[in-house]
């Protein structure tokens, strides 16, 4: 594909007013959770950024990733950006199968050598290599051959970035995350089951804009979205401070919406958008919808002592959870940390980026 | 049919249209004093069921209401409050897209670009060359 065509250029072309492209990039630095007093900045940028390659693999996963992404109707501002990516390589939605797919992904890989994104759903089994494949090659081998000349790495949803439900015990695949196995790339992980369509978005639309990858948490998500939790901005917040909750999902606390921390709402501990983005178009989210969070977005979500259970009397347990985090630390080793954080740190340097300031320093000169 | 089941909604209070409204108000003297605008993206800003058509409620509707229609319709109406106005977006399919409330004289989007009314120059010109 063609990707030489500066973004503002490639809208115009397809109809989309200048007044439109303003909409855009409204629209576009809201749902990358940028302050709107950045719109006349972001214009700019995106008026002359290149549409990067995008080669997406899906590993052990439900698809339901991709589902969220394409179930935004279009046309969307999502669906803009995904006009205004080269997707080169998505095994569901392209039209390609068999060897041709494969060729394309080929293709993609050697004309965006160093340059292309990988997006990635799906855990990676190290198990039996035949428990998952594509084309007859395994997800691991796929993963390793792909990731060698990616600029960077989108793990999207909570399988890719930390394992999600096939790590969930007692493990039968030996699933694992992205980035237990791709230590010398930046990596952004984009959790969620699934993660909120216009965060998917969100990470792109940066990576088009500033070409380099949002600012990070420490489980490598983007703090843009995932920088508060969920009880912190959830509309209930202020019946849990009056320590008013529901005990049952049909008593007077329930149909008064008082704070679901007893049925065993997890939002005291899920970093996520969901209480102010929220899902289908805005309309709601699950705890609005009178059913506590499920921590989605957080590493071992699924065993983390039981979906009703309230926080406080968890019954996870703590001591394998610790030890388990020092071994998977171990095996890394300190020599090839220090290798992998120099090669990681040069390829984000091989990258010409622009930042916030610098664009709002461009914009006032 | 109508249900039986009735669902109590209403009664919740986030606390947050009071500074929300102090946020305004310290705008629309900055935009006065300094000649600066702001915008304030309401999707960022948690709110309870009911809370937002509270808020749209208190800041009541102008005398100017303008539709736009740039990929989708686009809502911009000054509230009873001059210089606060509210820009709602839409897609195609009528889809909210975004949610802001703007303090500023003019809302940006609507100002015409000078690089669209140099290309209608061009455009009048050549027609007139035909006439």
């Amino acid at each position: 594909m063609n990707n030489d065509k500066p973004l503002g250029q490639a809208l115009r072309e397809q109809g989309v007013s200048r007044r439109g492209f303003l909409k855009f990039c409204a629209t576009t630095a809201s749902l990358m959770a940028l302050p709107p007093s950045m719109v006349p900045a972001i214009a700019k940028a995106l008026e002359s950024a290149r549409r990067p390659s995008v080669i997406w693999l899906s590993f052990q996963e439900c698809t339901g990733c991709t589902e969220s992404l394409t179930r935004s109707h279009a046309p969307t501002v999502e669906g803009l950006i995904f006009d205004n990516i080269s997707l080169d390589y998505h095994h569901t939605l392209q039209a390609a199968a068999g060897h041709a797919a494969e060729a394309a992904r080929e293709a993609a890989m050697e004309e965006n050598k160093g340059k292309y994104l990988l997006v990635v759903d799906g855990s990676i089994p190290l198990g039996n290599p035949g428990y998952s494949t594509i084309a007859g090659i395994s997800n691991l081998e796929m993963l390793k051959e792909v990731a060698e000349h990616a600029a960077a790495i989108i793990a999207v949803g909570t399988c890719a970035a930390y394992g999600g439900l096939p790590h969930a015990n007692p493990n039968p695949t030996g699933a694992v995350s992205v980035e237990e196995i791709i230590k010398d790339k930046p990596i952004v992980n984009v959790p969620g089951c699934p993660p909120i369509p216009v965060v998917i978005t969100g990470v792109l639309a940066h990576f088009l804009t500033f070409g380099k990858l949002p600012e990070l948490d420490h489980l490598g998500r983007p703090l843009a979205f995932y920088g508060n939790n969920i009880h912190d901005r959830c509309y209930r917040r202020p019946f849990y401070d009056k320590g008013l909750f529901a005990n049952t999902f049909d008593d007077e606390g329930a149909r008064k919406g008082w704070c679901l921390f007893k049925l065993g709402c997890k939002g005291p501990v899920t970093y996520n958008a969901c209480a102010t983005t929220k899902w289908n178009d805005g309309t709601s989210f699950p705890i609005e919808a009178g059913h506590g969070c499920l921590g989605c977005s957080e590493p071992n979500f699924w065993d983390m002592g039981g979906f009703y259970n309230a926080l406080s009397e968890s019954t996870m347990d703590l001591s394998r959870t610790a030890a388990v985090g020092i071994a998977a630390g171990a095996v890394a080793g300190a020599a090839s940390g220090l290798l992998n954080r120099r090669k990681k740190s040069q390829a984000v340097a091989a990258h010409e980026t622009v930042t916030v300031n610098d664009l709002q320093r461009e914009e006032k000169s | 049919m109508e249900s039986s089941l009735k669902v109590e909604i209403g009664g919740y209070h986030s606390g947050n249209i009071p500074p929300l409204l102090h946020e305004i108000r310290h705008a629309l003297r900055n935009l006065l004093d300094n000649g600066e605008t702001t915008t304030i993206d309401l999707r960022g800003l948690p709110m309870a069921p009911g809370e937002q058509q509270q808020l749209l409620e208190i800041l009541g509707k102008g005398e100017v209401s303008v539709q736009l229609d740039a990929l989708g319709k686009s809502e911009i109406t000054e509230s009873s409050y001059a210089g606060v106005w509210l820009i709602i977006h839409y897609n195609n399919n009528g889809e909210v897209m975004g949610k802001f409330i703007e303090i500023t004289r003019m809302p940006a989007i609507l100002e015409t670009r000078t690089a669209d009314m140099e290309e209608s120059l061009a455009a009048l010109q050549m027609r007139l060359e035909e006439i």
